[in-house]
């Protein structure tokens, strides 16, 4: 993750707590989603950012896991296309997966 | 996951979902979106 999004999240856990911070993500490849969840809960995984060594354990989830909560015609007009041409069933078992092996959540 | 209430960070990426989509729907949510970035993951 950009070393510059990093210092940003940790200032707003800084600002908000942890407690009260969720991250969601846009990523469908599985790589890009493992790195994310990975710095935002265990630390960079490429100790080269701010969050290097950081345990910030802040929940994380997929905009795809979010339809339910979301207004329906904000969701089709903003995600609608996208998730007919992305694998959201592969997005939910990549961020299940993460979750399990304590990698975001 | 319930997020009303709750601040968010949306971190979108160029290929997929971009930031500002997932913020819009966080927002419909209830959710006050504090953080939002399109990454380009290569």
């Amino acid at each position: 993750m950009d070393p510059e999004n990093q210092s940003e999240i940790k200032r707003l856990v800084d600002e908000h707590g942890a407690e009260n911070l969720v991250v969601v993500l846009g990523a469908a490849d599985p790589e890009a989603l493992e790195v994310a969840a990975e710095t935002v809960t265990e630390g960079d995984p490429a100790y080269v950012g701010p969050l290097a060594g950081v345990q910030l354990g802040l929940p994380v989830v997929h905009i795809f896991e979010m339809k339910g909560e979301v207004d329906p015609a904000v969701y089709e007009a903003e995600v609608g296309f996208l998730e007919l041409t992305l694998d959201p069933d592969a997005v939910r078992e990549t961020m299940s997966r993460l979750r399990d092996s304590g990698g975001g959540g | 996951m319930e997020v009303r209430g709750k601040k968010a960070i949306a971190l979108g990426e160029r290929d997929s979902v971009p930031g500002e989509a997932i913020a819009q729907c966080l927002t419909s949510a209830g959710a006050e979106v504090v953080m939002i970035r399109t990454e380009c993951f290569v």
